[in-house]
């Protein structure tokens, strides 16, 4: 429905009848079909454990309920697992931002030692072991030349799959096109705060995908005992981004929690009060951060408070929420 | 005898006095709705590319006692909503196109909002074609009046008194006017065209605020003919790090009266704005083609004009790599200026001391290429080596920076629409031949056959008929030609 508007400046940000942005697409029914099976099929990772799906369960907003994930043999990954709905606009992955396609993206988890602990002969080599996925592939990839699954048929695959995940119908959607009573009359004040230049969400998370999708020191706290967390300081050596991190799209935010990219936070009330405890009040004393200027002392009242955490949860829209497979084609135990 | 005359004389004036005060309360004029900008000249200014149909709207009255924004919900595209003197304490949020809010001005007395220090925004709009005029808005905690991605919008006439962080904000907004508004008291830009194109800012005067106009991250725009005194900081062009929008351009300073900026700096801690030294009268901050030309700048005691990059502009910012930190092409044609930069503060002092200056006009600081500048022997200078004589004398030519015509619609054909609606609603829960949530679309063309209408009455209130399906909810929230065109295309869809 968002293709009925321009977006003047092209960026997709704006207010409620604003474009999105550039969005992949063109991907084939059986291109993401075969997505759909990657993704649910444990034997992506080292030992047939875990999957996407593990640490992205559709039912939790595709991430897993946990602070920090965990990978193959209960391994801990340093962060919390991020919501994938509506991947297919969003041009930076990562909570540091360090990858800017969902093909380089995957390579992370696929890979790493603690998430899936595969490598890339060992995951070719599994896959061309099974029939029934040469024959997906060959149907999602009809003018392959040879007979060998490659790896980037894997991940072209697993991106369509990712950008089938659209999620724009939510109640607040209804709204924003003109059904003015798609809110009731908290939600809609609960909006009217989060756009209002004092609380300022929307400075950040804009609409119609509410994030702006730029980095933003905001100093969120570690959950007590853990590292503070440099952010995109590490991927671009800038000590001007320390402690900076992608701003995300808060869309389907009421099934993702725990919140932050350390899972600090474990309801909605918390992650929008923290706004307006002061700035910099959780930045511990010898770390020198350059918090973001729409970081500020709002004085939000627990009403307001209340009232935002009410908009966030009109946010919600499943209604492309993809099957889960009976099975998957490796016979693999499907193990969400 | 002459006493007497005088006497009589003084009578009759009041006898005169009368006669008329009579004359204007007997025959009250009818209120009739002042001419805006647009309405004088052929082209109006809509959001669906036809000219205004103002006077065919409906009129909405509000009165003191009663709630503006009840009539912004009953109003319709094209709607005019009238609102007496009285006092008014709400946060009016405007998401339609084309609705004009206008304050009736009855004896010099407006209409008006009161936030009383406890609501955010006295008006927020994201609607297309919205006018705000005639209103007094004061003690607010937000901003006054704040649009978000509205595109030809008017703010005019309006009286807007501290109203927290900026008292006029369109932001994302395209084509637009902010013309004979008074602001004073605002804690960081009392007029922010943040992100926008093609506004013009014209004859407001601002005061006692942080900073006067501010220009950030925005194209084409035109900021002639204000008055701008007594804030810290007067007019600004800037890019700031970290927003989607990563270019200013393209900003006409002219014909403006830049004069005192001395006031204390009050921003907020942290916020750009509270960088500003107290003093600065005009500050260009990394935006490229920025034209200054016929202003009075006047007593602004760190500088007059200064033109930085974003390191030395002393901003302390995360870095943005999608941006050009350098201000290129800047144009200082003739300005009045005068008496600027006699108690500089923080780098700018130190500069002038090193230089051996006791006032300063124009300063540029860092880096940033292709400049220019008319008769620099006029003004007391620094750092200008390496401007250029500018060829060109004035922007005359540039009438408005606004556009012919207003911003149109998307274009988006019935087809479109329905298909649009067909996958970003229904497909969630039909599929050609599969049953997901919903019987097939195969099964429903069969029994809807040519008849769309049908279809539209069945979603707009769904009969539960098949015991085995949940119930289908109601489409309401669609427009009737969206309806129409998902219905149509519902019937053609072959897979
Ligand atoms: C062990 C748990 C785990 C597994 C398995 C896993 N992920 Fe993730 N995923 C995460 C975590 C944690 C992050 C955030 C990591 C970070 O930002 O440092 C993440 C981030 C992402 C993101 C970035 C989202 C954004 O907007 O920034 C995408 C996309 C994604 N994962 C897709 C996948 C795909 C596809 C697979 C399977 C190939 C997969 N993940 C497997 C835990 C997991
Ligand atoms: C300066 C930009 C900025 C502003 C303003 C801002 N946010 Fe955020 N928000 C972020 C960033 C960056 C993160 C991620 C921080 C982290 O992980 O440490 C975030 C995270 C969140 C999260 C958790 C998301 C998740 O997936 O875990 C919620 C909820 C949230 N913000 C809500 C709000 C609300 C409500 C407001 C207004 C009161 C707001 N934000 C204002 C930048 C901003
Ligand atoms: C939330 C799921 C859902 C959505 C979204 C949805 N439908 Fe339905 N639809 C259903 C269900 C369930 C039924 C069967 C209801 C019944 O028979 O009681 C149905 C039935 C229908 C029928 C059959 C009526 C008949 O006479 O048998 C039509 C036509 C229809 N839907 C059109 C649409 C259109 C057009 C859209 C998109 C604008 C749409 N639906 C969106 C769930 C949905």
């Amino acid at each position: 429905m968002y293709q009925m508007y321009n977006s003047s400046n092209d960026k997709g940000v704006g207010g409620l009848q604003t474009g999105l942005p550039q969005n992949r697409d063109g991907f084939s029914p059986q291109q993401i079909d075969l997505g759909r099976y990657l993704f649910f099929d444990p034997v992506l990772s080292i030992d047939g454990s875990i999957s996407c799906a593990s640490c992205h369960q559709p039912d939790k907003g595709f991430s897993d309920g946990l602070a920090i994930s965990k990978g193959v043999k209960g391994k801990p990954v340093h962060r919390s697992a991020p919501s994938i709905w509506n991947s297919a606009f969003i041009d930076k992955f990562f909570w540091d931002a360090k990858s800017n396609t969902l093909e380089d993206q995957m390579q992370g988890p696929l890979y790493s030692e603690n998430e899936m602990g595969n490598n890339p002969i060992n995951l070719l080599q599994t896959l061309n072991k099974l029939e029934n996925y040469q024959a997906l592939f060959l149907e999602a990839f009809p003018e392959k030349e040879d007979e060998e699954i490659s790896l980037n048929e894997i991940y072209t695959a697993l991106t369509a799959f990712e950008c089938s995940l659209i999620s724009l119908n939510s109640p607040y959607d209804q709204y924003a096109h003109g059904y003015h009573d798609a809110l009731n009359e908290q939600e809609i004040e609960g909006m009217n705060i989060f756009r209002s230049f004092v609380a300022r969400c929307s400075e950040c998370h804009t609409p119609p995908l509410f994030t702006n999708q730029q980095l933003a020191v905001i100093g969120t706290p570690e959950p007590k005992g853990r590292p503070f967390d440099k952010g995109a300081e590490v991927p671009t050596g800038d000590k001007t981004l320390r402690g900076s991190f992608k701003v995300p799209s808060l869309r389907n935010i009421a099934l993702t929690a725990p919140y932050e990219h350390s899972g600090v936070f474990d309801n909605l009330y918390d992650a929008t009060e923290f706004y307006t405890k002061g700035r910099g009040h959780a930045v511990p004393d010898s770390i020198d951060l350059i918090v973001h200027w729409h970081i500020w002392e709002p004085q939000l009242s627990v009403y307001e408070i209340e009232r935002i955490v009410d908009f966030l949860h009109t946010l919600t829209d499943e209604s492309f929420k993809p099957q889960i497979p009976q099975a998957v084609p490796s016979g693999l135990n499907l193990e969400i | 005898m002459k006493r007497l005359k005088k006497l009589l004389g003084a009578f009759l004036l009041v006898l005169i006095g009368i006669g008329i005060g009579k004359f204007i309360l007997g025959n009250k004029p009818k209120q009739v709705l002042g001419p805006t900008f647009f309405e004088s000249g052929s082209s109006g200014i809509t959001s669906n590319g036809e000219p205004t149909k103002i006077k065919d709207g409906a009129r909405y009255e509000v009165k003191d006692g009663e709630s503006i924004q009840a009539a912004v919900a009953k109003a319709n595209q094209g709607d005019v909503i009238l609102v007496y003197p009285g006092t008014y304490s709400e946060t009016v949020y405007i998401d339609k196109d084309n609705i004009r809010v206008h304050g009736v001005i009855e004896n010099g007395e407006r209409p008006t909002l009161n936030g009383n220090k406890q609501l955010n925004d006295a008006f927020l709009y994201s609607g297309n074609g919205i006018t705000i005029e005639n209103f007094k808005i004061i003690d607010y905690k937000g901003n006054g009046i704040m649009g978000q991605a509205g595109n030809n919008f008017i703010i005019k006439n309006n009286l807007i008194i501290n109203t927290g962080v900026y008292g006029i904000f369109p932001q994302y907004g395209k084509n637009g006017l902010i013309e004979l508004n008074v602001l004073s008291g605002i804690e960081d830009a009392a007029i922010y065209v943040g992100m926008c194109d093609n506004i013009d800012v014209r004859i407001n005067e601002v005061f006692e605020s942080v900073a006067g106009i501010e220009i950030e991250n925005s194209r084409h725009c035109l900021v002639e003919y204000n008055y701008v005194h007594d804030n810290a900081g007067g007019l600004l062009a800037f890019i700031t790090p970290g927003l989607p929008i990563k270019t200013c351009d393209d900003v006409i300073f002219r014909g403006n009266y830049v004069l005192n900026n001395n006031h204390k700096n009050f921003a907020i801690p942290g916020s750009v704005v509270s960088k500003i030294p107290s003093g600065t009268g005009i500050l260009v901050l990394a935006a490229d083609n920025v034209v200054i030309e016929d202003n009075f700048i006047i007593g602004n005691k760190c500088f007059g004009i200064a033109i930085t990059d974003l390191e030395n502009g002393g901003m302390k910012f995360s870095t943005d790599g999608g941006l050009d930190p350098y201000p290129d092409n800047a144009s200082i044609l003739d300005n009045y200026m005068a008496n600027n930069g006699y108690n500089p503060s923080g780098a700018i002092a130190k500069l002038t001391k090193v230089a051996m200056l006791d006032k300063l006009d124009i300063g540029f600081i860092g880096g940033g290429s292709n400049h220019c500048i008319l008769n620099p022997g006029r003004y007391v200078t620094l750092g200008l080596g390496s401007f250029a004589q500018c060829e060109a004398t004035s922007t005359k030519a540039v009438k408005t920076y606004m556009l012919p015509n207003p911003v149109p619609p998307k274009d988006v054909s019935q087809m479109k629409k329905g298909k649009m609606a067909y996958y970003g609603i229904c497909a969630g829960c039909h599929s050609y031949n599969n049953i997901i949530v919903g019987p097939s679309v195969a099964d429903i063309q069969m029994i809807y056959r040519d008849n769309p209408e049908g279809i539209v009455e069945y979603i707009t209130n769904p009969i539960h008929k098949r015991q085995d399906f949940p119930e289908m909810p109601p489409q309401t929230h669609l427009p009737e030609d969206i309806k129409m065109a998902v219905a149509e295309y519902l019937l053609k869809v072959t897979k």
